[in-house]
């Protein structure tokens, strides 16, 4: 639920986000204070992985990749390493001290024939007794998959937060030169990795974004030569065209419960906000004027729609109820804030700001209003939200080319992804399945 | 032939605004003798080109002189010899792609009315926003942003 909350409670984000990890700690027996993003990270020494040499995978630097990028931690060199423990008979505590290790990870991978099983186990350095002790199994092309397994439960068991490395995200890609699959809608791990072309053509592609539950997104073709809002079914790809009208058909955004789709539509004039029944194919109008009313995105408990507008005569965003119709105005900084995303926990807003004709990702507190600037790369747009909430993926641009981002929602951790051919743009960070 | 005719006598009449008022009359009284002068312009400079796309300002959807007298040309042509048209809007890259799409789909619109009020057929006319996603230019300067800003009549 997004509504205004007693702002003398909280002065600012950083307080809020302290605050909510102090409570998580409280709660989970956790062993890293996370207040300070990547300005003290974690030293932990993460072990290759016994049995797992000359597989197709490196699962120790898989492991060390997702733990670092999380801005929490520091992996400690392999090359430093004084001997390769594979269980705790094997751990002499006084050499990963000596290291200034923290957490030490070790573990032995069995091969099943089919599968892999590999099990692990997490060590409290100065305390030097283990606090984690687990096993997880794949398919024999699934590698990757536990290796991002071990990443959640060490980072969670640390944190106290839900892991994002076994998540996934879709994005456009966009090969910038006339071809039947110049435009792209790709689905891949939230690292970059394992990229799926779900769906390509001549002609563009845009607005991709999930359902709650992860099984279908929903996104905007022009392949009928006019942009139309398509569901898609993951499990079997199959397409469903949810509307044609004449002008405008975009921005589809799931309801919370799957039921609705929000989205902006032209036909009666100027860009306004719909939501259409997914069943029924009912449509309904949110809004109407002669403003330009875009981008809807649904308020965690489906009772409201957050969405961009001129109407006030520079570009804010508004957020509206569905059952009264009345608007209200939720961005006040800078003269343009547009394209807003809701946070998992529903108390802040990600958007596209605009301070002094630059563009950046910002956030804001809902309940206190408090507007902060993420990212300082060029040209930022697209912010999605990862479904734990600590960190986003959003568009930029770097040696003139459209690449992704990601930054950590306190803005201490940020880092690129690996860019493939052709601009891409448009993540969407998947939730969780 | 009719066509280009009248489109060529169009943009001389046009033209005609701003330096030689005073042969109106005698086009009027001596049509038969000024058609073949204006075919022989068009023989010569082969065709009349009239521009086919339309300049914005940032953030905005407010037609250029430029755009305007333009228009008026086609208006003329489409009047005399209808056609069905399609404009496709755009935007820069600047700011979020779906406030784009709306911007580029404001952009044709006010190209659309400006032909209807010149008494071109409704109903002849569709109207497609691209917003950002086809450039016509790539590059962040704003050179490249001002050719990307653009109604494009096809």
């Amino acid at each position: 639920m997004i509504k205004k909350l007693p702002s003398a409670v909280i002065k600012n984000l950083i307080v809020v986000v302290t605050l909510s990890l102090v409570a998580l700690q409280a709660s989970a027996n956790l062993f890293i204070e996370i207040n300070r993003g990547n300005n003290n990270p974690t030293p932990i020494a993460i072990v290759p992985f016994a049995g797992a040499n000359g597989l197709l995978e490196d699962i120790q630097a898989i492991v060390s990749d997702d733990l670092v990028r999380s801005g929490f931690f520091d992996s400690i060199p392999k090359a430093d390493m004084l001997a390769f423990p594979k269980s705790q008979a094997e751990v002499v505590y006084r050499d990963w001290k000596m290291l200034g290790a923290s957490f030490l990870l070790v573990g032995e991978l069995t091969n099943l024939g089919d599968k892999y099983s590999v099990r692990y186990q997490l060590f409290d350095v100065l305390a030097q007794k283990p606090i984690l002790n687990a096993t997880v199994s794949g398919g024999s092309n699934g590698l990757r998959d536990i290796a991002h397994a071990i990443s959640d439960a060490v980072y969670e068991k640390l944190t106290g937060i839900r892991g994002i490395f076994s998540t996934k995200m879709l994005y456009v890609q966009d090969l910038k030169r006339p071809s039947a699959s110049r435009y792209r809608l790709v689905y891949a791990d939230v690292d970059g990795a394992r990229p799926r072309v779900l769906l390509s053509g001549s002609q563009p592609i845009l607005s991709p974004s999930w359902s709650a539950d992860g099984k279908r997104i929903t996104y905007v073709s022009f392949e009928t030569t006019r942009p139309a809002i398509y569901i898609m079914e993951l499990a079997t790809g199959r397409k469903t065209q949810m509307t044609n009208f004449k002008g405008l058909n975009g921005a589809p955004s799931f309801s919370p419960d799957g039921s609705r789709l929000a989205l902006v539509l032209s036909k009666d004039g100027s860009p306004d906000i719909y939501v259409l029944d997914i069943a029924s194919r009912a449509l309904t109008r949110v809004t109407s004027d002669q403003y330009i009313d875009t981008e809807p995105n649904w308020s965690t408990d489906g009772n409201s729609v957050i969405f961009t507008s001129n109407r006030g005569g520079s570009v804010q965003i508004y957020q509206v109820n569905l059952q009264n119709g009345r608007p209200e105005r939720l961005t006040f900084e800078g003269d343009y804030n547009a394209r807003p995303r809701v946070s998992p926990d529903g108390k802040s807003l990600v958007m596209v700001h605009r301070s002094n004709g630059v563009f950046h990702i910002a956030s804001q507190d809902i309940a206190s209003g408090n507007m902060r600037i993420l990212t300082e790369t060029y040209l930022d747009e697209s912010p999605s939200i990862a479904p734990n909430g600590a960190m986003l993926l959003y568009a930029t641009q770097h040696n003139k080319r459209g690449v992704l981002g990601a930054v950590s929602m306190d803005a201490g951790v940020k880092f690129r992804l690996p860019s493939t051919e052709g601009d891409v743009r448009e993540p969407a960070w998947a939730p969780y399945f | 032939m009719k066509k280009t005719y009248s489109a060529i006598a169009f943009a001389a009449a046009f033209s005609l605004l701003t330096g030689c008022a005073s042969n109106k009359n005698t086009d009027a009284s001596n049509a038969a003798v000024v058609e073949p002068t204006v075919e022989s312009t068009q023989s010569s400079t082969n065709t009349v080109v009239i521009d086919t796309t339309f300049y914005f300002e940032f953030d905005s959807a407010d037609l250029t002189t430029a755009a305007r007298s333009a228009l008026m040309l086609h208006a003329e042509q489409l009047a005399s010899n209808p056609r069905s048209i399609r404009l496709e809007g755009h935007a820069d890259e600047r700011g979020s792609r779906e406030y784009n799409m709306a911007l580029g789909e404001r952009r044709a619109n006010a190209v659309r009315d400006l032909l209807v009020l010149q008494g071109v057929n409704a109903s002849s006319i569709e109207t497609v926003s691209y917003g950002e996603e086809q450039a016509a230019e790539q590059g962040s300067s704003e050179m490249v942003w001002s050719k990307n800003r653009r109604v494009e009549l096809k």
